[in-house]
């Protein structure tokens, strides 16, 4: 088994997908910050699901 | 035919294109302006905004404007291929397939807009949405090629970014939003007609109908005028309301003075003079008309950084 030099057209193939490789990563990382930014801004929710929480509603007085 | 080297003489045009094309492809020049004037729209919002939203939303905001870019760069490769200024484009210099360039734009536009969406809300959503298709399809595939008030129209498409910036804080739109709005869209067609004057070969080779192709380069040159008086009162008028301020109007005032006199420069001179300095005065008017929106939207900033400090406003 020989190993052929890359050729320029690997070089370019390799830009491109470590371009790519790095925007994802981003992408990732701004949904993450995303995420969690919103959701501890949003108020009362509890995390574990996204049902209705009757006891998180204040209630009204003389109830 | 396996070997790579063989795949690689017998690829077609477009088809291992490099990173970089794919970034060309997104109008990074453009982009900046976007996103310059979508985070003034953004900031000078009467309603403060999460910085890690204000972020994400500005890069959606900008990948929106690219992915129409990247559309405009699809549909127009036949007129950027004939043109000196575009020929170097990806599409037309045989980097990127046409195909490439509508798939990434149309997975760009859709990928923005729902960003958008779930970043802050679904009036900003709305708006890019009606962004990116008022300058893929009405201004790049209808407009362009078929009225010399292409310029006028279609810069509508980049007029909406602060409009955009401002519906991300306060979730709609308002007077100060519209005069944002209205500020770029009366600046576009003077600044596109000065740079039509000193590239005058490029368009009428490409066969796209500028005013200066079809109604001649003395109208252009009075149309310019006639604009930059328009865009005055609206300038100034800004300075009145919740964005403006003492600041901004000092450097409105001044800024409309020099952009008159330009314009006024411009339409006083003919060919022949323009021809014996090369466009020297043309060229500094397409200059300054950069200066001109950058210092605007600047000003508008800082009279909202001394809001903040309780000075300036009115």
């Amino acid at each position: 088994m020989s190993f052929r030099p890359d050729h320029e057209l690997h070089k370019r193939r390799f830009g491109r997908n470590l371009g790519l490789a790095v925007v994802l990563a981003l992408f990732v990382a701004l949904m993450f910050g995303l995420t969690v930014v919103k959701v501890s801004n949003v108020g009362p929710i509890e995390g574990y699901d996204h049902v209705m929480q009757p006891q998180l509603i204040p209630q009204e007085e003389g109830q | 035919m396996t070997d790579v080297r063989a795949i690689a003489e017998t690829a077609a045009p477009g088809g291992d294109a490099e990173f970089g094309d794919f970034v060309q492809l997104l109008k990074p020049r453009v982009m900046s302006l976007v996103v310059f004037t979508a985070a003034v729209g953004l900031l000078v919002a009467p309603v403060p905004v999460h910085p890690f939203v204000a972020l994400t939303a500005i890069l959606f905001i900008a990948l929106g404007g690219g992915a129409s870019g990247a559309l405009n760069m699809w549909w127009d490769a036949d007129i950027d291929a004939v043109m000196r200024r575009t020929a170097r484009r990806p599409v037309p210099a045989g980097k990127v397939s046409g195909a490439e360039a509508l798939g990434l734009g149309l997975a760009l536009s859709g990928l923005s807009v729902i960003m958008l969406w779930l970043a802050s809300n679904a009036v900003a959503a709305a708006l890019l949405a009606f962004t990116i298709f008022f300058y893929a399809v009405v201004y790049t595939i209808w407009l362009k090629r078929s009225t010399p008030q292409n310029i006028v129209i279609g810069g509508a498409a980049g007029a909406f970014p602060p409009m955009i910036g401002w519906a991300v804080a306060t979730g709609g739109v308002s007077l100060e939003s519209m005069l944002m709005f209205a500020l770029i869209f009366m600046w576009t067609p003077p600044h596109f007609w000065a740079l039509a004057l000193f590239m005058k070969d490029d368009y009428s080779k490409a066969g796209v109908p500028m005013l200066t192709v079809t109604h001649g380069r003395k109208a252009t040159r009075a149309h310019i005028l006639a604009y930059t008086i328009l865009l005055a009162p609206v300038a100034l008028v800004a300075g009145f309301t919740s964005i403006g301020g003492p600041l901004y109007l000092a450097v409105a005032v001044v800024l409309n003075g020099l952009f008159i006199a330009g314009a006024w420069r411009i339409w006083r001179r003919d060919e022949v003079m323009a021809e014996a300095d090369g466009y020297a005065v043309e060229k500094r008017f397409f200059r300054f008309s950069l200066y001109y929106l950058f210092l605007h939207f600047g000003a508008f900033l800082a009279e909202a950084v001394l809001k903040s400090y309780g000075l300036g406003s009115w």
